[in-house]
C-alpha cells in the first residue's frame, strides 16, 4: 500500500529513530547489537552525520567506549569485553575518523595495528583472512584495504597481489564473489570494486559488463536486489550503487524509482527504514537507505564516499592532510 | 538426557571446584536484559574453563553447551531482527558463536577427539544457524582434517541445507570448497539439474553448474563439454526466455570464443526463436542479438524480420539501432543503458 506521506524523507524521524535505539539499551534489538555494538554504532553514527545531526551525541562518550573495546594487540572488539576481530577494527576505525579523532589512537598500538591485526592476515596468494583460523574471503580484503588507507598505511600489505587475488574472483559476468568460481553477489562486488577503487586499480574490472550486470539487479518496483531473481532489498541501494558509481555508470538505473522505493521503506510514523515496504525497521537498513539516497544526491543528506563509506568531508580530511 | 544435566552447574559434584566468571561489562556497561539463568550459568562456567585454559572433555561439554545456548539466544533475535537479509550476516553475525567455536577447535585438537561426531555436533546447529559465519568455518575446519574419505558428508550437509534454501550463499561457497580440497565431482552436474529441474531461476545452480564444468578434473574442460551444454541451455531457455540465469549461462558457454559464439547456429536460432513468439519477454533475446552483431555476426532476414515486427518505431536500416531503440521501449527501466549501447554500435548492418 502506497502512503502518500512516503515522498520524503523524514530526517528527523529518523535522527530520533538512532538516538532512542542507543538508549534502549534494554530492548530486544539492543541485545542482539550488544554482541555487535561497533557496527552498529558506526552505521547509527554514519547515518546523522549524512543528516547532519552528529552534533546530537556525546563526542567523548562515544570516543571513550570505543577505546574501551581496543585490545592490547591494537585491534577493536565489537563490544567492551569481547575479542578483536578486524570487521570491528574497521567500524572503530570508521568511527574515530567521523569525529575527527583518529589521532587518539596511541602511536605505539597503531603500528601495532597495522602490523600486527591486518598485514598479518594477508596470505601468500594475495588473499587476506578474517582472522589466525584461515577464513578466506573478498570481504576481508576490502575490510583490510579500507582500514589501512585510512590508517595511512597500505604500504605494510603487498597490494600488487593483494589485486590479483581480487581479480581472480571476477567472473564471466563481470561481478565478483567471495571465492574464485563464486557467484557473483551484490555485497561481494562491492568489497572488490570497493578495494581496487582505493588500491587505483579500477581498470581491472569491466565496467561496460559489470555495470550493465549491476543494473540489471534494479526490478519493477525500483528497488535493487543482489543476485539475479532475487527479492528487492535496500541494502542493496547501497552495495549496487556505491558499485556503479565507483565504475561511473550509475545513469543506467532509474534513479527517480530507486528513490521512490528506499522512501516506501520508511517508517513514517516511528522512524527508522526497513528491508523493503512494510516491514520492521532496523539501524542496519536505516544506515543503507540513507547512504543510497545520499548516493542519489537526495536534498538534505550529506555526500557519501562509496569506496570508503564515510561521509566525502570526512575522507577529504583524512586523505587530504598528512 | 540424564538427571544430573538438568541441576544448574552449581549444585553438580563436577563443576565443584571451578569458579565461574561473570560478565565484565567494562565502564560503560550496557544494562542486559533479564538473562535466563541457564544462559547466564552456562556462560559464566565458560568463561572460567576459557581464561583457565583446561581443555578437558568437560570443558568440551561446557563449549557445547555454551554453542547451544548461545545459539538459541542469537537465532531468535536475529529472525525477529534480520529476517533474510545477507548482507546484515556479512558484517554483524560474523563473529557471533567465534568465541565458543574457536576454543571447541582448541579442545577438540588437545583431546585429539572424535571428528566424525563433531560433524553431527555442527549438522545439529545447523538448522538455527545456517546463516553464521562461524559455524561454516568450524565445519570446514572438521572436513579438512576429516579428508577425502569423507567428502560425501560435506556434500550430504550442503545438500539438506540447500533443500531448505537452494540459494543459500554459505551452502554453496562450501560446497565448492569440498569438491575443491576433497573431491566428489562425478554427481554433481546431476545434482545442479536436479535443483534447476525444480527452479530453473536459480542463479546459484547455474553458477554451479558453469564451477563444475570449467573446474572438473574428470569432464575434459569447458570446450568438450559446450555442444551438449548449449542443447541443454537451450531448451531452458525456450522454456522461459525470461530467466536471466539461463542466458548468461549460453553466452558464458563461449568465453574467449568469439567466432564459435557468432557462428554457432544454435545460439542465433534460439534468439530468432524467442522473438518470434506472440506473447512472450524479448528483452534478453533482444540484448543478446545485439551482442551477437556488435560481436560481428550477419543477420538473417528473418532475424530482420522479427525484430522489425516488435518494433512500433519508425524501421532503422542499422539492426543493431533498431533493436537499441526497441529495448529502450520494451525495458525503460534501463532505457539510458540502451542508449549508450546504441551510442556504441560502429558496425554497419
Amino acid at each position: 500500500l502506497l502512503d502518500p506521506m512516503a515522498d520524503k524523507l523524514a530526517a528527523d524521524k529518523h535522527v530520533r529513530y538512532i538516538l532512542m535505539a542507543e538508549k534502549k539499551k534494554e530492548s530486544f534489538e539492543s541485545v542482539v547489537m550488544d554482541h555487535l555494538r561497533m557496527n552498529g554504532a558506526y552505521w547509527g553514527l554514519t547515518t546523522l552525520d549524512l543528516l547532519e545531526k552528529l552534533g546530537s551525541v556525546s563526542v567523548d562518550e562515544v570516543v571513550s567506549w570505543v577505546m574501551t573495546c581496543q585490545h592490547e594487540s591494537g585491534g577493536f572488539a565489537g563490544n567492551t569485553g569481547h575479542d578483536p576481530h578486524i570487521l570491528y577494527t574497521l567500524s572503530a576505525v570508521q568511527i574515530l575518523a567521523l569525529f575527527d579523532k583518529l589521532n587518539i589512537l596511541d602511536v605505539g598500538k597503531v603500528s601495532n595495528l597495522h602490523k600486527l591485526d591486518i598485514a598479518k592476515l594477508q596470505n601468500e596468494d594475495g588473499s587476506f583472512s578474517g582472522d589466525m583460523w584461515g577464513e578466506v574471503d573478498t570481504r576481508f580484503s576490502y575490510i583490510a584495504i579500507c582500514c589501512l588507507s585510512i590508517l595511512k598505511c597500505l604500504d605494510k600489505i603487498n597490494v600488487d597481489k593483494a589485486v590479483d587475488y581480487i581479480v581472480s574472483c571476477k567472473n564471466l559476468d563481470g561481478g565478483f564473489g567471495c571465492t574464485p568460481g563464486a557467484e557473483s553477489h551484490a555485497g561481494q562486488i562491492f568489497c572488490c570494486v570497493g578495494a581496487l577503487a582505493i588500491t587505483g586499480s579500477l581498470h581491472r574490472v569491466d565496467k561496460d559488463l559489470l555495470g550493465w550486470w549491476l543494473c540489471e539487479r534494479q526490478v519493477k518496483s525500483g528497488g535493487l536486489n543482489g543476485r539475479p531473481e532475487k527479492q528487492p532489498d535496500v541494502c542493496y541501494s547501497w552495495w549496487v550503487l556505491s558499485s556503479l558509481i565507483m565504475i561511473d555508470r550509475v545513469h543506467w538505473i532509474d534513479k527517480a524509482k530507486l528513490v521512490k522505493f528506499i522512501l516506501d521503506c520508511q517508517d513514517m510514523e516511528n522512524g527508522g527504514i526497513s528491508d523493503r515496504p512494510d516491514d520492521a525497521v532496523d539501524i542496519f537498513h536505516t544506515y543503507f537507505g540513507v547512504a543510497g539516497l545520499s548516493l542519489l544526491e537526495y536534498p538534505g543528506v550529506k555526500p557519501i564516499d562509496p569506496a570508503y563509506a564515510l561521509p566525502v568531508d570526512v575522507i577529504n580530511r583524512i586523505l587530504l592532510t598528512n | 538426557m540424564d538427571s544430573g544435566e538438568t541441576l544448574p552447574l552449581s549444585e553438580q559434584a563436577e563443576w565443584s571446584d571451578v569458579v565461574p566468571l561473570t560478565q565484565d561489562d567494562g565502564p560503560n556497561p550496557v544494562v542486559p536484559i533479564a538473562y535466563k539463568e541457564e544462559f547466564r550459568e552456562t556462560m559464566d562456567y565458560f568463561r572460567a574453563i576459557y581464561f583457565s585454559d583446561e581443555r578437558s572433555p568437560r570443558a568440551l561439554r561446557i563449549t557445547e553447551k555454551a554453542l547451544r545456548v548461545n545459539s538459541g539466544n542469537y537465532t531468535v533475535m536475529i529472525l525477529r531482527c534480520f529476517v533474510e537479509c545477507l548482507i546484515l550476516v556479512l558484517l554483524s553475525s560474523s563473529t557471533v558463536l567465534k568465541w565458543e567455536f574457536d576454543w571447541k577447535r582448541l579442545v577438540l585438537e588437545e583431546l585429539n577427539h572424535d571428528l566424525y561426531g563433531e560433524l553431527e555436533f555442527i549438522k545439529s546447529l545447523a538448522n538455527d544457524n545456517s546463516k553464521n559465519y562461524q559455524l561454516w568455518h568450524h565445519r570446514r575446519w572438521v572436513a579438512e582434517k576429516l579428508g577425502p574419505d569423507f567428502a560425501w558428508k560435506e556434500l550430504d550437509f550442503t545438500r539438506r541445507i540447500l533443500s531448505l534454501d537452494a540459494k543459500h550463499y554459505h551452502a554453496w561457497s562450501h560446497r565448492q570448497w569440498a569438491l575443491r580440497a576433497l573431491g566428489g565431482w562425478e554427481t554433481e552436474l546431476d545434482y545442479c539439474h536436479e535443483l534447476l529441474e525444480a527452479d530453473v531461476f536459480n542463479n546459484s545452480a547455474w553458477n554451479q553448474r558453469y564451477y563444475v564444468i570449467t573446474r572438473s578434473p574428470s569432464l575434459g574442460g569447458l570446450e568438450a563439454v559446450r555442444g551438449s551444454e548449449v542443447s541443454y541451455t537451450v531448451k531452458a531457455i525456450l522454456a522461459n526466455p525470461e530467466n536471466e540465469s539461463s542466458w548468461r549461462y549460453l553466452k558464458a558457454l563461449y568465453k574467449d570464443d568469439r567466432e564459435s559464439w557468432i557462428s554457432d547456429p544454435s545460439v542465433s536460432s534460439v534468439c530468432l526463436s524467442v522473438l518470434s513468439r506472440r506473447d512472450c519477454f524479448h528483452v534478453f533475446a533482444l540484448s543478446t542479438l545485439l551482442d551477437l552483431l556488435c560481436d560481428g555476426f550477419r543477420p538473417t532476414s528473418e532475424h530482420r524480420d522479427s525484430v522489425k515486427a516488435l518494433a512500433n518505431e519508425e524501421p532503422d536500416t542499422n539492426l543493431a539501432n533498431l533493436v537499441c531503440t526497441v529495448l529502450c521501449r520494451v525495458d525503460p527501466i534501463r532505457a539510458n543503458y540502451w542508449a549508450w549501447r546504441k551510442s556504441k554500435i560502429t558496425v554497419a548492418m
